[in-house]
């Protein structure tokens, strides 16, 4: 007799009575698409790889973020990262940091030398990409993992595009540039540096794909009445010549005109070069300003200055050949900045003009099909392609924001595309999940914590020097960033509903496996539902 | 009691976690527990009393290596689990009468005395019929000749079993079948109450505790750390009844939870009568939160309703937050 203590009969066990057969409402386990990854122009799977950091497992959290982004050091310097503005947390206490992890995380790459998976079988296929910037080379990337043969042409003497020439190093250190460029290089694509393409068309007969990616390498100049000798400059020329060996000559008065972040760049990089003053200005007011306010913070407390609502008229007057004449402007009731009639003189050793960029489309002559409109190319937004057939373009070229982001995001989609189109097929995107909104958490079992601060660099130390001004997180306060992340969405294996369930209808099916109802017995309370921390249970009605 | 918490995702707040350590996960995320009272049970959809004796008699179930006899008084807890020939409950476990449980949890421990088992352990159980009315004579008794048993009362603040009828733990002004929502001063009358875990702290015995079923860490570590002791001991368990409270069956966690936050159910600990520890409100709430999602109370707020009631209910939660000081000293009461 194998009973238990004090037991001698055996009784009816009560599983014999299914109590599902009650139940009028299910709940059953769902995904959430969370609001980071809805908001990510790379389309990373930020909870993904946020779920491995949360144990440790760095490196595989590494290898599910670069699925779809292969620059994670980059990005964890120079992305703005909305998906931070979108975090569900943000409404709790500070969103979770979500840029410095990845930061982590490919700086933990670089210093531990992982190196990307090898890629598919080869297809025989060869693309060109122009342009060995964010874009371009994020395509290469993405087209050399699907196993196609890839050749980037790029103009310049070194990769990275605009993040080379265009970001100032105290942002992008180049050692990080180089090492994510180099492995991408690893992985097999070739790259043929100072090889500016002339002519797409003579190319594609080459090729049976193409993807061009050039940047937005042309200041835009505006009409200054300027007397002879004095000294106009463009902000992108200056960014560029700060990687040459001869550093630009700006003089000790920098003026910098225009409001967006190559305004900022080039003011804290005057500062850099030794100019006492760094004046940047700008027609609107701060709230207008199309730089991101941080950027602007950090310019100010490294002492660059701003004329806020002032235009410059004049460069020259009176005969001497460094006074700028600024007009002072006023907003209309509309918000447009209007003239006043106000004028003053500013004392200018240079003007640096940021008035936006434009790309080089003169590659793209006699290319039939093609339709061109207010300086870039129009492509189809589902799928990047051109109106030439094979013909793909990304980055600065297309009509899109311009950032790194969502450059890097243009290649991957255009490398999808290509790649069906190469094989014949269309490119289908997986269905979205639903988003997962702050209300479908239960915020109740996630614990209060700070949002942990990168280190800022001194401030004398910065403004003296190129370093750089953001500071990375050790390991120590990476896991405790990373394990802020709610999950939203998506199951985290808390044993919630496992736990809360009071008919034991919830089957736990171990690590990594998560959970599954017996239906047998479920009797579609929804205390599940309503205690899910990270809303990944949702209740539908039973058939009748 | 409590380890240091290196997580910040959620902390231990919730039942289990792949990130905590598997000692500071509770018996509720393993999947060896005992599972008590099995599936098939025929309790209410969501079902607070279900809830609150699986997790009570799986921890205890766990502190003494599955070596436990459960008495068990008459009520829904009994009804649901086992009507013949079905049983849920996966130890040994006996039902004599409404208001004798106590006295039954007694007889066993002194069998196991005399038969010189050491290793075998005792609980005795019941709703709060059972256990402030009906069983009180026998439970005071229990408690008068420190009898080696945990007896574990299961509030759901009324009869519900036999259709929601008041017992002497049924809340002011709420309505039952026996105390209707009419009159000048409907539901439950403003009394004097009666707070069991007070007085089964005025017998002085070795411990006494509260819980609710929100809060699974707690309960369990009051069961575990009771398990370790000998003599009288009791845990007074606050078990929402989507049924008597008219409130929604998903809602049971999140009532209990309000009970606590809301300063209207104090979370304690006792030892020898002594006050040794209370789980301070993380996020204070208005009482008016946790009344509005139980029809019970629907009273309290139509037209023209009763703001001098929920006044006094507020009044009744604040004392209880400044008696048993609930809130964190930083917080202004």
């Amino acid at each position: 007799m194998d009973k238990p203590f004090a037991i001698t009969l055996d009784p009816g066990s009560s599983l014999a009575n299914k109590t599902g057969s009650w139940r009028t409402m299910r709940p059953v386990y769902v995904d959430r698409l969370p609001p980071c990854n809805a908001q990510c122009p790379a389309g990373e799977d930020i909870q993904g790889w946020l779920y491995h950091a949360e144990s440790g497992d760095y490196e595989t959290a590494w290898r599910q973020l670069v699925r779809d982004n292969p620059f994670p050091a980059i990005m964890g310097r120079v992305c703005y990262h909305t998906c931070e503005s979108v975090c569900n947390r943000g409404k709790l206490d500070e969103p979770v940091g979500i840029n410095s992890v990845e930061r982590f995380l490919g700086d933990e790459a670089i210093t531990r030398g992982w190196r990307f998976e090898p890629p598919a079988a080869d297809s025989g296929k060869r693309v060109l990409v122009v342009g060995a910037g964010p874009s371009g080379m994020s395509a290469a990337y993405h087209l050399r993992r699907l196993g196609h043969r890839v050749t980037v042409y790029e103009a310049g003497p070194l990769m990275g595009g605009m993040m080379r020439f265009g970001i100032p190093q105290y942002r992008l250190p180049r050692d990080v540039l180089d090492a994510e460029m180099q492995r991408i290089v690893d992985l097999g694509a070739e790259v043929r540096l100072n090889s500016k393409v002339k002519r797409i068309e003579e190319m594609m007969a080459e090729f049976d794909a193409a993807f061009l990616a050039v940047g937005a390498h042309i200041g835009k100049r505006a009409f200054i009445p300027a007397k002879d000798g004095s000294r106009i400059l463009d902000a992108v020329s200056v960014l560029r010549s700060m990687e040459g060996e001869e550093k630009p000559m700006l003089g000790r008065r920098v003026v910098v005109y225009g409001g967006g972040n190559t305004a900022i760049d080039v003011a804290r990089t005057a500062r850099r070069l030794g100019a006492t003053e760094a004046i940047i200005v700008y027609r609107r007011t701060r709230e207008k300003m199309p730089a991101h306010d941080f950027e602007v913070e950090e310019a100010l407390q490294e002492g660059v200055m701003v004329k806020w609502l002032s235009t410059i008229k004049q460069q020259g007057a009176d005969g001497d050949a460094g006074a700028l004449t600024i007009e002072k402007m006023e907003l209309d009731e509309k918000g447009f900045p209007q003239p006043t009639g106000e004028f003053e003189t500013l004392e200018a050793d240079s003007l640096v003009l940021a008035l936006g960029q434009d790309v080089d489309l003169s590659l793209l002559d006699g290319v039939p099909g093609l339709e061109l409109k207010d300086g870039v190319v129009q492509v189809d937004p589902a799928t990047m392609m051109a109106g030439r057939a094979g013909l793909f373009a990304g980055g600065d070229m297309v009509p899109a924001e311009r950032n790194v982001t969502v450059a890097v995001g243009h290649g991957k989609k255009a490398a999808r595309h290509i790649d069906a189109w190469l094989r014949g097929t269309r490119y289908a995107p997986p269905p979205k999940h639903e988003l997962a909104s702050f209300e479908r958490l239960n915020t109740w079992y996630y614990s209060d914590a700070p949002k942990t601060m990168r280190p800022q660099l001194d401030l004398a130390r910065r403004t003296g020097s190129f370093d750089e001004v953001q500071g990375g997180l050790t390991e120590d306060n990476a896991l405790f960033e990373a394990r802020r992340c709610l999950s939203c969405g998506n199951c985290f294996e808390c044993d919630n509903c496992y736990g809360v369930c009071p008919d034991n209808a919830v089957i736990k099916l171990g690590p990594g496996q998560r959970f599954q109802f017996n239906y047998d017995y479920c009797k579609g309370c929804g205390i599940c539902v309503a205690e899910c921390p990270c809303g990944a249970i949702e209740m539908v009605a039973e058939e009748v | 009691m409590n380890a240091s918490i290196k997580f910040y995702q959620t902390g231990t707040f919730t039942v289990g976690n792949r990130l905590l350590s598997p000692e500071q996960r509770s018996v509720q995320a393993s999947l060896e527990r005992s599972n008590a009272i099995n599936s098939g049970h025929r309790a209410c959809q969501g079902c607070g009393e279900a809830l609150g004796a699986r997790y009570a008699v799986d921890a205890a179930m766990r502190a003494v290596n599955g070596q436990l006899i459960a008495a068990n008084a008459t009520g829904c807890l009994e009804v649901f689990s086992t009507p013949y020939p079905e049983t849920s409950w996966q130890l040994p476990w006996i039902h004599s009468l409404f208001g004798n449980a106590a006295a039954v949890g007694t007889g066993i421990a002194a069998a196991l005395k005399v038969k010189g088992r050491q290793d075998v352990r005792v609980i005795a159980q019941g709703g709060d019929g059972g256990t402030t009315d009906i069983g009180f004579g026998c439970l005071s008794g229990m408690f008068e000749r420190n009898d080696d048993v945990l007896y574990l009362c299961y509030d759901n603040e009324a009869y519900m079993n036999t259709g929601v009828q008041r017992s002497s733990a049924t809340p002011h002004a709420a309505r039952t079948n026996t105390t209707m929502p009419v009159g000048p001063e409907p539901g439950a009358p403003f009394g004097q109450g009666k707070k069991l875990p007070l007085i089964a702290m005025a017998h002085e015995i070795p411990y006494v505790a509260t819980a609710t079923v929100a809060d699974l860490h707690d309960l369990e570590n009051k069961v575990e750390r009771a398990m370790s002791m000998h003599g009288a001991r009791y845990l007074h368990v606050l078990v929402p009844c989507p049924l008597g409270w008219g409130a929604d069956s998903a809602d049971t966690i999140k009532l209990a939870r309000l009970a606590r936050e809301t300063g209207i159910f104090p979370v304690l600990e006792a030892e020898r009568g002594e006050v040794t520890a209370v789980s301070k409100i993380r996020r204070r709430i208005p009482v008016e939160e946790y009344l509005r999602l139980q029809k019970r109370f629907a009273h309290l707020f139509g037209k023209p309703g009763h703001p001098e009631m929920v006044a006094a209910i507020q009044a009744e939660a604040d004392r209880n937050i400044c008696r048993f000081k609930l809130l964190d000293k930083t917080e202004a009461v």
